[in-house]
């Protein structure tokens, strides 16, 4: 597969190397060029010292028979546009971004990235992992972001606290699939009772979210929640 | 008339003080709070320090729902950024950006952006010095060609 990265940072660099080893075909876009000649050192001529935001430098990389184009630059406006200009002028089949901030997470997806990768929410994701005052917790995204797989911990005033699972009214794009009690791993029934403690993990459509949430955990996400 | 620009170089320094000065509500925004000594003292807008492609940033300036929105800064790339998030996320109607790469303010007039690009500004104004025949419209904003901005990706 024909792969065009873009940006030799730490990311770039690293990921230039995983992509050579897997067998791919990889040309690496670095416009600084004491790190491009460092990086052409060790992996040879697939590094041009070319600013990857240039259609022109795109072109000449072969953007258009490019299968993927990834922007792991360490600007979110490069990242943007360079995903752009392959998907839109290129027609590159799949564009992804690396974003910083989360926020620009849905604009680009709506502007034409096909995959956003945001290293501060997965740090974000693990953080609230580990110290859960948060009772919805992002575990990880699926389809490009549309769904998500996440945890919602019950707590004593939440409404599907004491409520059978099937009685627990949930949209259609949600599906529950486990209940994490003491640790260990319990499928889903309907006549399950939901006790608070648990924490269920579901597949929901993104925009679903916020009726998942109030329907298991309630308004009030930032409630402290009590750790048995 | 509100309006937002991005950005307190020459060209936005200017642009928001002849807005102010014509009695338009402005907001000029810029990282440095430095850049702001080239608007004169009795600048009648308002200056925000900030990053003007963060979009709580630009919430703060009141660029959701304004009249005008200018992407003045020395990056093509941010000038992109912001314009698209104004458009799209805070609605406002009138958004043109600032791409010097002739290249990519073509490519991205293709994506329905308006853009002011100095590259091409210049070059008309020099060779028409010379008798060359020139493009009078480069010295006005490109209008996006074609509204075909693409639906949300699904999936």
């Amino acid at each position: 597969m024909y792969i065009i990265l873009v940006g030799g940072g730490k990311v770039g660099y690293y990921l230039t190397k995983e992509l050579l080893a897997a067998g791919h075909e990889v040309v690496l876009l670095e416009k600084d060029p004491v790190r491009a000649a460092q990086i052409a050192d060790e992996v040879g001529s697939i590094v041009i010292n070319r600013d990857g935001c240039e259609g022109k430098y795109l072109s000449e990389a072969g953007a258009n028979r490019a299968a993927i184009v990834a922007a792991v630059t360490g600007d979110d406006e490069d990242n943007l546009v360079i995903c752009q200009m392959a998907k839109h002028h290129f027609d590159v089949p799949r564009t992804i971004a690396r974003v910083h901030n989360p926020k620009n997470e849905e604009l680009f997806r709506f502007l034409g990235v096909d995959e956003v990768v945001s290293p501060t929410r997965m740090v974000m994701g693990s953080v609230e992992q580990d110290i859960p005052v948060r009772a919805l917790v992002h575990l990880t995204q699926l389809a490009g972001g549309a769904l998500e797989v996440i945890e919602a911990q019950i707590a004593a005033g939440s409404p599907a606290a004491g409520k059978l699972v099937r009685d627990v009214n949930l949209p259609d794009g949600c599906l529950l699939f486990a209940v994490i009690r003491n640790q260990t791993m319990q499928t889903i029934r309907p006549e399950m009772l939901l006790q608070p403690g648990d924490k269920v993990v579901a597949l929901s459509r993104v925009d679903c979210e916020v009726t998942v949430r109030d329907m298991l955990i309630g308004h009030d996400e930032t409630t402290p929640i009590e750790i048995a | 008339m509100r309006a937002i620009i991005v950005g307190c170089g020459r060209v936005g320094a200017m642009v928001a003080e002849r807005l102010a000065q014509a009695g338009h509500e402005v907001t000029i925004i810029d990282l440095a709070s430095s850049a702001f000594n080239r608007l004169s003292p009795d600048f009648p807008g308002a200056a925000l320090r900030g990053d003007g492609t963060d979009e709580d940033v630009l919430r703060r300036a009141g660029a959701e729902g304004a009249d005008y929105f200018f992407a003045l800064t020395e990056g093509d790339n941010r000038n992109i950024l912001a314009a698209q998030m104004a458009r799209r996320n805070l609605h406002v109607e009138h958004v043109v950006a600032k791409i010097n790469d002739p290249v990519r303010a073509g490519a991205y007039s293709v994506l329905g952006l308006a853009s002011v690009c100095r590259t091409t500004m210049m070059v008309e104004a020099l060779v028409q010095q010379v008798g060359l025949p020139i493009d009078p419209s480069v010295f006005r904003v490109t209008q996006a060609e074609t509204a075909r901005e693409r639906e949300p990706v699904e999936g």
